[in-house]
């Protein structure tokens, strides 16, 4: 089941890579027959390339820099290094490396492209509120993504959705702010249009990228690990618990963490409606815990 | 006649593929335990510090100091994974021991290189266990796939053999209830 479950990671992976490619070939290909500039063709496709390959290999590095962690030794803090050693050598993975966000608003992450280039990061507010029990619940969680490859996908996406997204924001001002005449004002219109078609789009891709079944499985997965559900439920209760939202995290990196850091949507969510709940990438803790504390183990 | 060749194309497509899974799933039988060793090791380098630094304050409790030198030495030396087991069952408990006689010397406790390595000795325990759960997984998975049909047909003949789990002993000092006396 497991196995599946990473090989439809890998495969969504390069889905979203090749549409990404498209989609600016795609580009690059309308401004160069619009604008009559021919050369712009191959500009389009080198820089799609390089921003494929970017994503691969740096979007780990991009979203910890985003979140402002920071890397910690086995010294800092030998009760968290080892307690993801233990659960490592019991998932049979290499040890990931560990950071730490200094936020105190509770959550954590786990990011990079494969088991063996692997971070989990956790905020120092959750490090601090969780006993060991918990934390290793939290730590099986994060773990479990990593071994089931959903680390690489979700965090492609925060860089390749990331640039449509700001790409579609871009287009949309120009092409409703600028009122520019004549053949130029059309052709940027038209993309500013597409684009405005593809913004729900985006988020309508993280949604299925993330969807309820990948965090429950990883509850599921890491409650196997550590074989008591008890402590991730009560972690999840504490995080719930607090309303504080995190400052390092936005929409683009909303999907990654344990519980969705944006906790304002949950107050708010009437009166933004429709358009928050494209957003809602992580299924209601309460149904979380209901379903870890009815494992039978 | 196609259909004979069809038949037996098949047939040994199916072998080919049973054959492959179980020396997929053996092979990760044995990277479990070559992870589990890796602990074990880490756990014989700290032993001699443990009993150097305990000699230093308890001098006259040489009977455990040689029962852990000889278990360790019979772990280390232990030939196949079932006489491991029993070696290694029998080290927890002599190192188990070598801890309540540190509890008679309260200098001892209070010793910083003695806190460390009881701290490196109990880390190093959580990590066995971490790895033997691992290992224990994957046997689990390896002897489902042999005794399952069609595998269990062939497995045999094809020299694949049950492998033993690593589980604690049960009849050592956790298993058995405690007694308390008055």
């Amino acid at each position: 089941m497991i196995y599946s479950e990473i090989s439809s990671n890998k495969q969504k992976t390069a889905l979203l890579i090749t549409c990404f490619l498209v989609l600016i070939i795609a580009l690059g290909w309308v401004f160069s027959m619009q604008l009559e500039a021919p050369g712009l063709l191959p500009v389009a496709v080198i820089v799609s390339v390089l921003m494929s390959l970017t994503s691969y290999y740096y979007s780990d590095k991009i979203v910890l820099s985003m979140s402002h962690a920071k890397e910690i030794k086995k010294t800092d803090d030998p009760d968290l290094y080892r307690t993801v050693e233990n659960l490592s050598i019991a998932a049979g993975l290499p040890t990931p490396k560990v950071y730490l966000i200094d936020d105190t608003a509770p959550n954590a992450f786990a990011t990079g492209r494969d088991p063996k280039h692997a971070v989990v990061a956790i905020t120092t507010g959750l490090r601090q509120k969780l006993t060991k029990p918990e934390l290793e619940g939290v730590m099986a969680h994060e773990l479990s993504h990593i071994g089931n490859y959903d680390i690489r996908l979700t965090t492609i996406i925060v860089v390749l959705v990331g640039i449509v997204a700001l790409l579609s924001d871009w287009m949309l001002r120009i092409s409703f702010r600028g009122r520019r005449r004549g053949k130029e004002g059309a052709i940027i219109m038209l993309i500013g249009l597409i684009f405005a078609l593809l913004s729900p789009l985006a988020a309508t891709v993280i949604q299925l990228a993330i969807s309820r079944k990948r965090e429950f499985l990883a509850d599921a997965s890491g409650a196997l690990l550590t074989r008591y559900p008890q402590g991730l439920s009560a972690a999840l209760q504490k995080i719930a618990a607090d309303h504080e939202p995190l400052e390092v995290a936005n929409k683009a990196t909303a999907h990654m963490y344990i519980v969705n850091p944006l906790k304002e949507h949950i107050e708010q969510k009437d009166k933004i409606g429709w358009f928050a709940n494209l957003f809602q990438t992580h299924p209601p803790i309460d149904e979380r815990i209901k379903r870890l504390e009815g494992m039978n183990l | 006649m196609i259909y004979a060749l069809i038949i037996i194309g098949v047939l040994v497509l199916g072998g080919v593929a049973i054959y492959n899974n179980l020396v997929h799933a053996r092979n990760r039988v044995d990277e479990a335990w070559s992870d589990i060793e890796v602990q074990l090791k880490r756990r014989y380098d700290l032993i001699p510090n443990l009993v150097s630094t305990v000699k230093g304050y308890a001098k006259h409790e040489d009977s455990v100091f040689t029962k852990v030198t000889d278990a360790r030495a019979a772990a280390m030396s232990a030939p196949t994974p079932s006489a491991k087991l029993a070696a290694e069952n029998q080290l927890s408990q002599t190192i188990r021991s070598l801890f309540a006689v540190a509890e008679n010397y309260p200098d001892l406790k209070a010793n910083q290189n003695f806190l460390s390595l009881q701290s490196d000795l109990t880390d190093t325990e959580d990590k066995i266990q971490a790895a033997r759960r691992f290992y224990n997984g994957n046997v689990r998975d390896y002897n489902t796939k042999l005794q399952t049909f069609p595998t269990n047909m062939f497995a045999q003949m094809l020299g694949f053999t049950a492998k033993t789990f690593f589980d604690i002993d049960e009849k050592g000092p956790e298993g058995q209830p405690v007694n308390v006396q008055f």
